[in-house]
């Protein structure tokens, strides 16, 4: 009785609680296994242990995998960072004929399936027989990155006040000066958090990854690959509670980076550009 | 006028799509001069003033600034320096830095640059802020930052964009004083626009009054409020009062006025305007302070009339009465300054106006 009273007049409260351990019970679970002895994911816990993690340091796949995501993240969050910055201050700052229309065309990956998009590039690119390597997978990724650095850049630039171009360029500086000295300074929250974000995509993206990767599987890819063992499980546990923990820690970064530039300039923190507000 | 001045705008159009913002505009602004260019919103003064800073190109005509075309030369090769409305103080640089932005591009050493900058500090009176970063900064003291930015550059022009319309009254009025002054001791060419008639008139040398597009009348601030050439720059720069008038020739070439309102007078024919036929003229001007309320039996004018106060705006110094004269339905402004032991005129009382041939503005 009294707890359908607590209900009926704390619904929402309810509602809420429910919410958040719906989608934050299955993470807890990720660390809660990868320290646990043994290699039945099930309850009861049976001991403390931290041989999962070694057995992971001692994994030269999953080195390379490691390897080449990284490099197709840092890759893809770069290119697509400079390519979504060149886009968004064209889409802000100019007016040209069909404006639209390719502004469109720059953000369709966004709503396209990834499956789609994957299917459609590796037929591509094997009916002009280009060999696939992490190069074709950091094409694929920023294909579907360049929308996110769009969209978050651009607010970087609408915040920007045109007429601070407009002093730089009257007190005799150039175009590419004002961009260096003055428009860049100004978005670098902005591209910062472009290039997390973009990083992060790319880093647990598999269904472009597992099309085009070829040989050099990234992390995800070969993460998907261990699944088929039952006794590596724990071992993909361990895995996967390393990368929440290196996810946090870039997005925490990634946010204190940004929340004290704002600070710097003199602007609300909790205004324009970030992805955490 | 001299031969060469140092901004000579000839027959200047430009359009922004079907919108014509300036419709041939020719303009010639003096070395060292302060020179306003006033009208309402939307009148293309900022326009005019864009396209001398060189972020916009004339449609058709010409600006030659110091006796060089500048068709084509971007904002940067030209010798005009701009302070922004919004004072455009780059928020993520210090004081200094933002003084010293345009010396980095000259070929100076960096005790140099640090010299000129704190010259151009104490210039606006902002020493010892040099470290400060912009945000710290109150409205005042952005617009002064603003102003050393473009002074330190040495320019031939300075172009001033609403510089104070951010700033509160009391504020404002000494900005405006400091402005002058600063203007007059190095003696750089500034162009300022405003809207604000009053702003124009306290700091200018000449001012440019334009009214959608055109250019209605240049001259001084002083030529402008006592002989404005037509209704719409006399109801622009102050208070003007409108007048039914008839007007006939008279034998010394001077003009006999019928003013209902008022009475009759005779203009001498050195106050007359040239090329003015006294049939064109149905209507007569008459500032507020030109017309005086005769309190005294004993006080006279040179021309008295009648009217009756209808309400009174008390101002501190001024008051300012709202007089019904004679045949006209329109109320006249009567502004009287509030001396010593002189008490507000009720509604209702009849009182003596007095004025003379010297209060009568007319319109070619």
């Amino acid at each position: 009785m009294r707890l359908t009273r607590f209900l009926s007049k704390n619904w929402l409260l309810t509602y809420a609680a429910l919410y958040v351990a719906f989608l934050y019970a299955p993470v807890i679970l990720l660390p809660l296994f990868a320290f646990n002895e043994s290699t039945i994911i099930a309850f009861p816990l049976t001991g403390f242990t931290t041989k999962w993690f070694t057995v992971l340091f001692e994994s030269t796949a999953l080195h390379q995998a490691v390897k080449n995501s990284l490099i197709i993240g840092v890759v893809t969050a770069v290119l697509s960072t400079i390519l979504g910055t060149c886009a968004a201050r064209a889409m802000v700052r100019f007016g040209f004929p069909f404006k639209r229309g390719i502004v469109s065309f720059i953000m369709l990956p966004l709503v396209l399936p990834e499956i789609i998009v994957a299917v459609a590039l590796l037929v591509l690119l094997m009916q002009l027989g280009f060999p696939l390597s992490i190069w074709t997978v950091i094409g694929g990724h920023v294909l579907i990155c360049v929308p996110f650095s769009v969209a978050i850049l651009s607010s970087a630039f609408q915040g920007l006040d045109k007429n601070l171009e407009e002093a730089s360029l009257d007190l005799g500086e150039t175009g590419w000066g004002t961009f260096r000295r003055v428009i860049f300074p100004l978005i670098l929250p902005g591209v910062i958090s472009s290039l997390l974000i973009t990083f992060t995509i790319s880093l647990d993206e598999f269904i472009i990854a597992f099309f085009l990767t070829g040989t050099d599987v990234t992390l995800p890819v070969y993460i998907w690959s261990q699944l088929r063992f039952p006794a590596k499980l724990p071992s993909v546990m361990a895995l996967g509670t390393i990368l929440l923990v290196l996810s946090v820690l870039l997005l925490v970064l990634g946010e204190w980076f940004r929340r004290r530039s704002a600070k710097q300039q003199g602007l609300d923190p909790a205004s324009g550009g970030g992805f955490m507000q | 006028m001299t031969q060469n001045p140092i901004i000579d705008i000839k027959n200047v159009h430009k359009s922004f799509g079907k919108v014509e913002a300036l419709k041939g505009v020719n303009l010639r602004i003096e070395e060292g001069e302060f020179f306003s260019l006033l009208g309402p919103s939307g009148c293309g003064k900022t326009t005019l003033l864009r396209m001398i800073a060189g972020f916009e190109e004339p449609t058709s005509g010409a600006v030659i600034i110091g006796g060089e075309p500048m068709m084509g030369i971007p904002a940067n090769k030209r010798p005009t320096n701009m302070v922004f409305q919004s004072y455009a103080i780059f928020p993520h640089l210090s004081v200094s830095d933002n003084v010293g932005y345009g010396l980095a591009k000259k070929k100076m050493s960096r005790s140099e640059i640090a010299e000129e900058v704190n010259n151009a500090l104490a210039m606006v009176d902002l020493v010892g802020y040099g470290d400060r970063s912009a945000h710290e900064l109150s409205g005042g003291q952005r617009q002064r930052v603003a102003l050393a930015r473009a002074l330190v550059m040495k320019p031939r022009v300075v172009l001033l964009d609403e510089p104070l319309s951010a700033l509160d009254k009391k504020l404002r009025e000494q900005m405006q004083i400091e402005l002058r002054e600063l203007q007059q001791s190095v003696g750089i060419t500034f162009i300022l626009v405003t809207h604000d008639q009053e702003e124009a008139l306290i700091m200018s040398d000449r001012i440019a009054v334009l009214f959608e597009g055109e250019i209605a009348q240049v001259a001084t601030p002083q030529t402008l409020y006592q002989q404005p050439v037509n209704e719409r720059v006399a109801s622009f720069i102050g208070v003007m009062n409108f007048l039914q008038a008839q007007a006939t020739e008279s034998a010394d070439g001077g003009l006999g006025l019928e003013i209902p309102a008022l009475g009759d007078v005779a203009i001498a024919k050195a106050a007359r305007p040239e090329d003015l036929p006294a049939a064109s003229i149905d209507r007569i001007g008459v500032r507020p302070e030109m017309l005086t309320i005769l309190f005294d039996e004993s006080d006279h004018a040179e021309c008295e009339s009648e009217g009756v106060v209808v309400g009174a705006s008390y101002y501190g110094d001024m008051t300012y009465y709202s007089v019904q004269l004679p045949e006209t339905e329109e109320l006249t402004t009567v502004s009287m300054r509030n001396t010593a032991g002189r008490s507000i005129v009720a509604s209702g009382t009849k009182v003596r106006i007095g004025w003379g041939a010297d209060s009568i503005v007319l319109f070619s």
